[in-house]
């Protein structure tokens, strides 16, 4: 990897999934890039829990899997949002969005 | 949705685990495949990308466990491996898993049966809304609990604040007609607000209303209410008996309602019928409106507790007023006795049951030391497992986890034999009953008791399993090194010995506990009743019906009974009396004697009162000590006479002569009666209450007709016998006249003890199994010592110890502990007694001679225990124990 990077933030791993996935289904790897590629290689996916979390995801009716091939002829396992998911995702953003904005708050009032 | 889409997985990933694997390796494949690919196309060479691609991901397989060990069903297959695991190694033995699984079902098997019999005594509230307002109410005459009188009732009725509702009831006997037999039902005579009072509707028709207990009238009209079993049982449920009429003493009387299935009437379990009481409210001071034979049972407001009730009552009893006259001998001046009815209802049976559940639970703690101990005893053979699993890197928690799936899954075989022990038990159990044992047909294994076993079996699994558990582990530590070696004398012997002598220590305690109910069932059968029980049949004779409304017909069917009965073969004597000593029966009136000294004053004047037929002293057996009997000149016509008891006389006419003296029972207003005899004292509730004082007449003089007489016949042979021919005589007479409650004197006799028999039988059973688990345990605790110590003993005898001095070092091993075990047993049985002394009869519950053979008879069950160990180590050679590693 060319830029320095960290794992993701804990907590956070499902948001960018669900994030991730609602724009097109998508394969495990597919979204490990995706989420480099989209943080400018600042976060790094741990395979493991990526596919521990997609399982859960999957679990919990927040994610739809199918079998299919992909690109390159391969068979893979893609993942879609629900709606369901969708409507969790809503949710985590925005207690994200609040959170995320409080820190920054906390963070400037000290500086 | 998400449940059961969870549950889904999990079972799919449960059954087709080879499916499910198989998609997670290809998941964790093709990422590796793409990553490869991505890394290729950086310009990395097939081999280079694919390594790098690993190097990222790390290790294939822990990725792959990593994402399998999510979702439950992963936690269900540890446990099963764990289950799986533990039953072979009880597979491998299966002596050891059998003897532990049956002590454990003994143990878990009998605190289930005891549990379900006291559960709806003991825990369970009684079945009515809010059920702890209700009280029951007695009038507290002379410190004891006495029925209350219809008037009291009144009174209370009137002044109280505290309650929202009374209702007083007596027992009823009447005798239904039908196109069969007639049968003889329970029941009992209620205030319009019996069933108000206790929260329960009619499941069909309509509750008693204040318009349906008017004075008696003999013209009616009549109305009842039936149980669910009666409707089932006699009118096959048909809805349309409400509203008919049936008929009861020959009277029609008609059903206004039908109780609900399953309605519970805990004041008089076996009634199954209930009609108005019909007493006079203008309360004449001579009718039967001032008997005390009516129970009280009460409902307190919600907002008033049960202390500041029972505080008005003592108010309302001590303040007389003008508008509410009192008889004298329903004053009130010793004020009321109230408290909740479940309180009043178990009274009588807490404390046997409270011994009897500490009996239980001693037993089953013996159980599990017992398996402990076991358990302990394959600890040497573990540890060297444990040491290897611990090696090679199993976590201490996986170890005891799988410990304790192996002592829960012996304690579940145990619980589930232990289930199905206490499902045959406990029907014994309810016949082996005391009669006074309340809500008796309350006592199942219903769902509650079942989670109790469950609750109990896993508590025990865990608790047995814990010692073994952190033994074996303390045993395996980070030493790691398996020692196999006997020689090394080990830390567990400790913890072994104890639990032996804990062992001992309880068995004796319920060994005590047996002993000294068996001294106390001896000694109150060796009190003499009074009368001769052996070879009397006795039963009792009803009338019902309009034509013996006459005093005159009723007086006649009885003395034609009489006669009868007389000559039947095999019959010497035979008599009737109102109510018979050990029968239950206890009807007592207030007896005052013209001249009583002032000495005698100040005693209890209360006697039973018997309406005999002549001849009844000679066919009870009960001797005559001065004056005469009564006999067939003692007539409706005749002057009024009486016999009374030898004490009662000696207590209240103190230095007279009881002959010729001249007494009122009942009301003041009554006529006199004069002593023309005295007789033996006779028990009439139990063997156990010696004082029962008593008033003999004849049945044509006394002023109300006895319509149920107990006969009581003497025979000269197997009084038992008897009861078809006589059955048979009466009835020749009438056979609709129906006769119950047979059984010879002897039954009764026995049957009067029943509450102690039944205590005594659950003691003598639960010491015995604990007398046997202590042996069991020391022996197996000085069988596994002299194997450990086998070269010990072969150096022994090779440096010069005689077999004698190896024997006894195993019995100075053994004794050593039951001699402490017994020690300590001794001391708690000294303080647990202080539980039984309520059933205890003639015996001190520091009862020396019990304490010592008790102890003697552990000690010798020790010592045959200590035998076979000591003749196995008696045995051992030198050559042996060298060859022993």
């Amino acid at each position: 990897m060319d830029a320095p990077n960290t794992d993701v933030i804990q907590g956070t791993l499902d948001m960018l999934i669900l994030k991730t996935v609602s724009l097109e289904p998508m394969h495990g790897f597919g979204i490990t890039r995706r989420v480099e590629q989209v943080s400018r290689g600042v976060f790094k996916v741990n395979p493991g829990s990526l596919l521990t979390a997609l399982n859960r995801l999957e679990r919990a009716g927040w994610l739809e899997a199918e079998w299919r091939q992909t690109a390159n002829s391969r068979r893979a396992k893609y993942y879609s949002l629900t709606r369901a998911g969708r409507k969790q995702l809503e949710e985590e953003t925005s207690s994200w969005s609040r959170r995320a904005s409080a820190v920054a708050r906390i963070l400037k009032a000290e500086a | 949705m998400s449940l059961w889409r969870e549950l889904a997985r999990g079972l799919r990933g449960l059954i087709n685990r080879p499916a499910a694997d198989r998609d997670i390796a290809d998941e964790v494949e093709q990422y590796v495949d793409e990553a490869a690919a991505s890394f290729e196309a950086r310009g990395l060479s097939p081999e280079e990308a694919r390594r790098a691609a690993l190097r990222e991901l790390g290790s294939v397989t822990a990725v792959r466990e990593q994402v399998r060990a999510y979702g439950w069903e992963n936690i269900v297959e540890t446990t099963l491996a764990d289950v799986g695991y533990a039953a072979r190694r009880l597979r491998r033995y299966p002596i050891h898993a059998l003897v532990a699984a049956l002590t454990l079902a003994l143990g878990i098997g009998a605190s289930t049966a005891i549990f379900s019999a006291v559960n709806p005594v003991l825990f369970q509230p009684l079945p009515y809304p809010d059920p702890q307002r209700l009280m029951l109410i007695w009038d507290g005459q002379g410190g004891s609990r006495l029925d209350v009188t219809f008037g009291t009732y009144r009174e209370l009725i009137a002044r109280n604040r505290s309650f929202n509702a009374m209702a007083v009831m007596r027992p009823m006997q009447p005798t239904l007609a039908g196109v069969a037999e007639p049968e003889r039902l329970d029941g009992e005579y209620v205030s319009a607000d019996y069933f108000r009072v206790l929260g329960v509707r009619p499941a069909l028709g309509r509750d008693f209303e204040a318009a349906d207990d008017p004075p008696y009238d003999p013209n009616g009209p009549f109305v009842a209410i039936v149980s669910d079993t009666l409707w089932r049982r006699r009118f096959n449920a048909d809805p349309t008996l409400v509203g008919r009429q049936i008929l009861l003493n020959d009277i029609p009387v008609t059903v206004i309602g039908i109780m609900p299935t399953g309605f519970e009437n805990v004041l008089s379990p076996q009634s199954e019928i209930w009609s108005t009481l019909r007493y006079d409210p203008a309360l004449p001071f001579n009718g039967r409106e001032w008997g005390h034979h009516l129970r009280l049972v009460a409902r307190v407001r919600p907002e008033i507790d049960l202390d500041r009730a029972s505080h008005e009552l003592q108010e309302i009893a001590k303040a007389q007023l003008p508008d509410f006259e009192r008889p004298q001998w329903a004053s009130l001046q010793d004020g009321f006795i109230a408290h909740s009815l479940q309180d009043e209802l178990t009274r009588s049976v807490r404390p046997a049951l409270v011994a009897i559940v500490g009996a239980v639970i001693l037993l089953l703690t013996i159980a599990c030391v017992n398996v402990t101990n076991l358990l302990l005893a394959q600890g040497a053979s573990r540890r060297g497992e444990l040491s290897v699993r611990t090696a090679l890197g199993a976590s201490r928690a996986r170890i005891i986890r799988q410990l304790l799936a192996e002592t829960l899954l012996l304690a579940s075989i145990g619980g589930a034999l232990g289930i199905v022990l206490a499902h045959t038990t406990v029907d014994a159990l309810v016949a082996l009953s005391p009669p006074g044992l309340p809500r008796s047909n309350a006592i199942v294994v219903d769902r509650t008791v079942l989670a109790f076993t469950a609750g109990l079996t896993t508590v025990i699994g865990l608790l047995v399993g814990l010692l073994p558990a952190l033994n074996g582990f303390r045993a395996s530590g980070p030493g790691g090194a398996p020692q196999q070696s006997t020689r090394i004398a080990s830390g567990h012997q400790l913890t072994r010995r104890c639990l032996v002598v804990v062992q001992v220590a309880l068995a004796l305690v319920l060994l005590v506990a047996a002993g000294l109910l068996l001294r106390s069932v001896q000694r109150l059968f060796a009190m003499p009743p009074g009368f001769d029980p052996t070879e009397r049949l006795t039963m009792q004779v009803q009338v019902a019906g309009q034509r013996f409304r006459d005093a005159e017909t009723s007086h006649r069917f009885f003395d034609s009974v009489l006669e009868a009965v007389r000559q039947v073969p095999g019959v010497t004597a035979a008599a009737f009396t109102s109510q018979l000593p050990l029968s239950g029966d206890e009807e007592a009136y207030g007896v005052h004697f013209e001249s009583t000294p002032p000495a005698a004053a100040e005693e209890d004047p209360s006697a039973y009162r018997y309406a005999v037929s002549p001849g009844y002293f000679a066919a009870m057996g009960i001797p005559l000590r001065t004056g005469r009997a009564l006999d067939s000149h003692d007539g409706a016509g005749a002057p009024l006479v009486a016999v009374i008891n030898e004490s009662f006389a000696r207590r209240r006419l103190p230095g007279l002569n009881p002959i010729g003296q001249r007494l009122h029972i009942g009301p003041n207003s009554g006529p006199w009666f004069t002593v023309v005899g005295v007789v033996g004292d006779v028990t009439q509730t139990s063997l156990a209450v010696t004082r029962s004082d008593a008033v003999y007449l004849t049945a044509p003089q006394w002023r109300f007709t006895d319509n149920a007489r107990w006969l009581v016949v003497r025979s000269q042979a197997d009084a038992a016998a008897l009861a078809p021919a006589i059955r048979r005589a009466i009835a020749a007479i009438d056979r609709n006249q129906p006769i119950i409650r047979v059984a010879t004197m002897e039954e009764r006799v026995r049957a009067s003890a029943a509450d102690r028999r039944f205590a005594l039988l659950l003691f003598e059973a639960f010491a015995t199994t604990a007398l046997i688990l202590a042996a069991i345990g020391t022996y197996s605790l000085l069988s596994g010592s002299v194997t450990e110590r086998t070269r010990e003993m072969g150096v022994r005898s090779a440096l010069g110890a005689s077999r004698l001095d190896i024997v006894a070092l195993v019995f100075r091993q053994g004794l050593t502990l039951t001699g402490l075990g017994i020690g300590i047993g001794l001391g708690g049985a000294a303080v647990a007694s202080r539980a039984l002394v309520t059933l205890l009869f003639g015996v001190t519950r520091l009862d020396s001679a019990t304490y010592a053979g008790v102890a003697t008879l552990l000690l010798l069950v020790s010592i045959l225990a200590c035998a076979m160990p000591a003749w196995r180590a008696a045995r051992v050679r030198p050559s042996v124990a060298l060859r022993f590693e």
